[in-house]
C-alpha cells in the first residue's frame, strides 16, 4: 500500500481522497468577482476575507512587497490544496482550487522559504467534513515538516556527492555516497509515493525489466554505486548521471508538501520502513557494492522511530501496552545496531557503520530478528491510532 | 516416494459433526470453519486388516519401533478416541499429558525450535501464555485472536488466514523446553533443570549443522494438512516476534512410524516398512515405563511431560537406489516387500535377531541389545528440494519421546552410530533435545506453568 499519494491533477485527487480534498494550482483565467484577495509584502498577508463559500475559489494574489514570494492554500495537517510559486516582486497570480468545506490556511511565503506567514480561514456550506482529531492532524502537519526538512538537507548532501562524481575523486564520492542517501531513507514511502522518482534515483540494477538497457535506463544513486565500487572507475555517463540525480532530487523537494499523508498512513510508512530493512538491508542486497546497508538500516529505523513519535500521543491513550513494546523494541534495535557503529556520533552528517560484507551470518539473524521484533507491533500501531 | 503415495489417494473418511462437540470446550472463534474444502489432502489410511507390529526401533534410522503392540483402549487424556478421529477432526488440546505424543500420528508436520530472544522471565510466561490460548484455538479449528478478516481495515489481521476455512485436521501442537533455557542467570530455571536434559554426546559420523540444531523451545506441529501445521507454527512464530525467534524448523510429510496399530505400516524414504512396532498410544503400561516422567524420577514440573529427542538425519538416495536389493535387505534385516524379519514370512513375525548380520539395522536397534529401552517414534520423511549438486536434500527427521534420555535414545544410537550398516547411506546433520512438559489441564493452565510456578 502506497502511504501517500501525489496530488497531480485535481480530478484524480478527487477520486482518491476521502476527506476534504482536491485542488491543485491551476491557470488562473477565472478570475472576476468572488476571487479572495491576498496582499503579500516582505513581512505580512493579507486576505480580503477569512470565510468563503465551499466550491470554485480563486485567489487574486499580488505580491507588494520587495522579494519574491509564493502562496499555499493549506489543510489542517499540512499538506497543500494548492500553490503558486514564484510570484515575484510588483506582479500579480491567480490561483484557482476546487475546495470542500472545511478550515485551510493561506501562507505566504516571502522569499520562498521558512514556514511562511499564515492566516486561518474557512470554506462554508455544504456538507462539512468531519473532524479530525486536531492532535492527529498536529503529528501530520509534524511529520510532513520533517519530511520536507529531510528533503532539503539531502540536496547539499548528494550535490558534495555529484560534485566528487563530476571531479573525477573516487575514494571522495565512496565517503559521500551514503550520506547522501540518508534523507532520502528516513523517508522512503513517501519518496517512493512519487512514482517516477523513486525509480530514477533508487533503483537497483535488477529491478530493470527485460528490454530495458542498463547503459540507458538505469540511473540514480545505486549505478554510480556500482560504478565506484564494482568498476572502480568514473566514466563521463557517470558525471552526467549525477546532475540527472541531483535534478530529480529536486523534484523529489518540490513534491514532498503535496504528498497525501494521513496518521494512518504515517504508521504503515514507519512499518514499511522496517519492511524496506527485512527485505532490502538484512540481506545485504540494497548495498551489493558499497556495503553500506547498515547506513540505510539506521536511517530506515530513525525516518520509522519519528513517524512514532509524533504519533505517540494518539496511540498511548488507546493501546498504552502497544506503546511500551514499541519504546522497547525501538530501543532494542537501536543497542543492537550500535554495536556496528564505528564513528563517535559527535557528527550529524558522520554515519560511520561496519561494512555489511564484514557481518556474519549469526549477526545478520539477529539484525533480522530484531527487524521482526519491532515491525510486528508497529504493524498494530495504525489500529491504535485510529481506534 | 512410497509413502507419500501410500498416504494419499486413499479413502478419507468425510468429517461428521463430531468435531463440534469435540471442540465445544473452546469458545467458537468468528469463523468457525465449515466443510473442508481441500479433501484431497492427507487422509487416514486405508483400513487394511494388517496390524501394526513388526518393526524395530532404530534410533539411527530407526525402522519400525519396538515393543508388541497393544488394543486400542483408551487412548490419550481419557478424553477421546483420537485414534480413531478421522482426518479433519479435532485432537483435544487439553489433558494429563500434550497431545501430540500418544496421539495419532498424522502424516504432516512443521517443527520449530526457537530461541528466546527476551531476557525477562515475565515476557516467557506471557509467551507461553499466549501460545498456549492460541494453541487451544488453533487445534480446535478456529483462528486466532480477532481472526483472520478484522476487525481494523489498517491493521493486519489476528491471523495470518491462511487455514480459514480448513477443518481442525488433528492438528496437534507440542512444546518442549531446550537445556539453553535453563542455563544460569537467563531465567532463573538453573535449579529446575531436569537431570536428565542432558546434551546429547557426539555419535561417531555425525556431521551437526548447528543452524539445525538446539532451540529453546520448540514446537511440534502435527496435523493431515500441511497448510494447518504450517499455518500454527507461522502464528506462533508471530505472536513470539521480540520474545522468541525461529531459530530452524522443519516440514515432514509421510508419517515413519506409527502410534497406532495401524491399517498399513508405513515406508521410509529406503522403501522400508517403518514404525510397525512403536510404542502403542494405546499400551498405557509401555507409555508409563517408556515414555511418561513419573513423578519419582523428578523434577515434579515434569511429571506426566516426557523427553523429546529431534535429529534430522539425511539419506543418500541416490547412493541407496544403486544399491542391490540384498544389500539393501541385508542392511535392514528385513525383506523389502513384506517387511518379513530374516528367515521369517511375515512383517509380524517375531524376529530371530541371530539370524541377521551383526550390523544389520534391525538387530541393532532391538530392545534386547539395551536393555529393553524404548522410545515413542513420530518422525517424518523430508525433502527439501535439492542439494546444489542436484541430489536430493532428502531423508528422515526423526523425532523420539521416552522418560530418559540417557536410556533411551543415547544408547541406542551409540550402538547404531557405531555399527549399523545403514551409516553408509545416512548421516546426521541436525540435533536437539527438549523436555516436555505436561500437558495443559484445562482452560485456565498454560505450557509450563508448573515450571515457573
Amino acid at each position: 500500500m502506497r502511504p501517500v499519494r501525489l496530488c497531480a491533477v485535481s480530478a484524480a485527487l478527487a477520486a482518491i481522497s476521502v476527506a476534504a480534498v482536491s485542488g491543485c494550482a491551476e491557470k488562473a483565467d477565472a478570475g472576476g468577482e468572488g476571487a479572495i484577495e491576498v496582499t503579500a509584502t516582505d513581512d505580512s498577508c493579507e486576505v480580503s476575507r477569512k470565510t468563503f463559500p465551499a466550491g470554485h475559489v480563486q485567489l487574486a494574489v499580488e505580491n507588494k512587497g520587495s522579494k519574491v514570494t509564493e502562496v499555499y492554500v493549506l489543510y489542517p495537517d499540512g499538506r497543500i490544496v494548492t500553490e503558486r510559486e514564484n510570484i515575484g516582486a510588483g506582479t500579480k497570480a491567480k490561483v484557482t482550487a476546487e475546495i470542500k468545506a472545511g478550515d485551510y490556511e493561506i501562507a505566504c511565503k516571502p522569499g520562498m522559504k521558512g514556514d511562511g506567514i499564515r492566516q486561518k480561514v474557512e470554506a462554508t456550506g455544504g456538507g462539512k467534513p468531519a473532524k479530525r482529531d486536531p492532535k492527529l492532524d498536529a503529528a501530520v502537519s509534524a511529520y510532513r515538516d520533517y519530511v520536507l526538512e529531510q528533503a532539503e538537507l539531502t540536496l547539499p548532501k548528494a550535490e558534495k556527492f555529484a560534485e566528487a562524481v563530476k571531479a573525477g575523486d573516487l575514494e571522495k564520492a565512496k565517503k559521500l555516497y551514503a550520506p547522501s542517501r540518508i534523507g532520502w531513507e528516513r523517508t522512503e514511502p513517501v519518496a517512493e509515493s512519487f512514482g517516477t522518482i523513486d525509480p530514477k534515483v533508487d533503483l537497483r540494477e535488477d529491478g530493470l525489466e527485460d528490454g530495458q538497457d542498463p547503459e540507458k535506463d538505469w540511473t540514480g544513486w545505486h549505478r554510480l554505486e556500482k560504478s565506484l565500487w564494482k568498476n572502480e572507475k568514473i566514466t563521463a555517463t557517470d558525471k552526467k548521471l549525477a546532475d540527472q540525480l541531483i535534478k530529480d532530487l529536486t523534484t523529489w523537494q518540490k513534491k514532498v508538501g503535496k504528498a497525501e499523508i494521513t496518521p494512518t498512513s504515517m504508521a504503515n510508512g514507519a512499518k514499511e520502513l522496517l519492511d524496506e530493512v527485512a527485505t532490502g538491508k538484512v540481506t545485504g542486497e540494497e548495498e551489493r557494492y558499497s556495503h553500506t546497508d547498515l547506513v540505510d538500516f539506521k536511517a530506515n529505523v530513525e525516518g520509522a522511530h519519528k513517524s512514532y513519535e509524533l504519533l505517540k500521543p494518539v496511540a498511548k491513550k488507546n493501546d498504552a501496552a502497544l506503546v511500551k513494546e514499541l519504546d522497547t523494541q525501538f530501543a532494542a534495535i537501536d543497542e543492537l545496531l550500535d554495536k556496528y557503529r564505528q564513528d563517535d556520533g559527535e557528527d550529524p552528517d558522520e554515519y560511520a557503520f561496519t561494512s555489511y560484507d564484514k557481518v556474519g551470518k549469526d549477526e545478520r539473524k539477529k539484525l533480522s530478528d530484531g527487524v521482526n521484533a519491532l515491525a510486528e507491533p508497529l504493524s498494530k500501531l495504525a489500529a491504535a491510532v485510529v481506534k | 516416494m512410497t509413502a507419500e503415495e501410500d498416504s494419499t489417494g486413499t479413502g478419507r473418511t468425510p468429517v461428521p459433526g463430531r468435531r463440534a462437540d469435540q471442540a465445544a470446550a473452546v469458545e467458537p472463534g468468528p469463523e468457525a470453519r465449515p466443510q473442508d474444502t481441500r479433501a484431497e489432502t492427507g487422509g487416514a489410511r486405508s483400513s487394511v486388516g494388517r496390524r501394526a507390529l513388526l518393526g524395530w526401533g532404530g534410533a539411527g534410522l530407526a525402522l519400525g519401533a519396538v515393543a508388541a503392540g497393544g488394543t486400542a483402549t483408551a487412548l490419550h487424556n481419557d478424553e477421546a478416541d483420537a485414534a480413531s478421529a478421522s482426518a479433519g477432526q479435532a485432537v483435544p488440546f487439553h489433558g494429563t499429558h500434550q497431545a501430540g505424543i500418544s496421539t495419532a500420528v498424522p502424516d504432516r508436520l512443521h517443527f520449530a525450535a526457537f530461541d528466546v530472544t527476551t531476557e525477562d522471565r515475565e515476557e516467557l510466561i506471557q509467551l507461553l501464555k499466549d501460545w498456549t490460548t492460541a494453541a487451544a484455538r488453533m487445534t480446535a479449528g478456529h483462528a486466532v485472536g480477532d481472526g483472520a478478516f478484522g476487525p481494523v481495515p489498517e491493521s493486519p489481521p489476528d491471523d495470518t488466514g491462511e487455514a480459514a476455512g480448513l477443518k481442525p485436521s488433528r492438528l496437534t501442537l507440542t512444546v518442549g523446553f531446550g537445556p539453553s533455557l535453563f542455563d544460569k542467570d537467563r531465567f532463573g530455571l538453573a535449579e529446575q533443570r531436569p537431570e536428565a536434559l542432558v546434551e546429547l554426546p557426539a555419535f561417531p559420523g555425525d556431521k551437526l549443522e548447528k543452524a539445525r540444531s538446539g532451540g529453546d523451545l520448540c514446537v511440534q506441529a502435527c496435523a493431515d494438512d500441511p497448510q494447518v501445521a504450517v499455518h500454527a507454527i507461522r502464528n506462533l512464530a508471530r505472536i513470539a516476534f521480540g520474545k522468541a525467534a525461529i531459530r530452524w524448523s522443519q516440514l515432514g510429510f509421510g508419517k515413519t512410524s506409527s502410534t497406532t496399530p495401524d491399517a498399513q505400516t508405513p515406508r521410509n524414504m529406503f522403501g522400508f516398512k517403518d514404525g510397525t512396532r512403536n510404542v502403542s498410544g494405546s499400551d498405557k503400561k509401555a507409555l508409563d515405563e517408556h515414555v511418561w516422567v513419573a513423578e519419582k524420577d523428578g523434577p515434579a514440573w515434569l511429571a506426566d511431560g516426557s523427553y523429546l529427542v529431534a535429529r534430522r538425519i539425511r539419506m543418500h538416495i541416490e547412493t541407496w537406489d544403486r544399491t542391490s536389493l540384498k544389500e539393501q535387505e541385508d542392511i535392514f534385516g528385513r525383506d523389502k516387500r513384506e517387511g518379513a524379519p530374516v528367515g521369517k514370512a511375515k512383517e509380524h513375525d517375531e524376529p530371530f535377531l541371530k539370524a541377521m548380520l551383526p550390523t544389520s539395522h534391525v538387530r541393532l536397534a532391538h530392545p534386547d541389545a539395551h536393555n529393553g529401552a524404548r522410545i515413542l517414534r513420530r518422525g517424518y520423511s523430508f525433502t527439501d528440494g535439492t542439494d546444489g549438486l542436484g541430489r536430493l536434500d532428502a531423508g528422515l527427521f526423526f523425532l523420539a519421546y521416552q522418560r530418559d534420555v540417557r536410556r533411551g535414545f543415547i544408547p541406542i544410537q551409540r550402538s547404531l552410530a557405531r555399527h549399523d550398516a545403514l551409516n553408509e547411506y545416512i548421516q546426521h546433520v541436525g540435533s536437539a533435545v527438549f523436555a516436555v512438559p505436561p500437558g495443559v489441564r484445562d482452560k485456565d493452565d498454560w505450557w509450563g506453568r508448573e515450571l515457573f510456578s
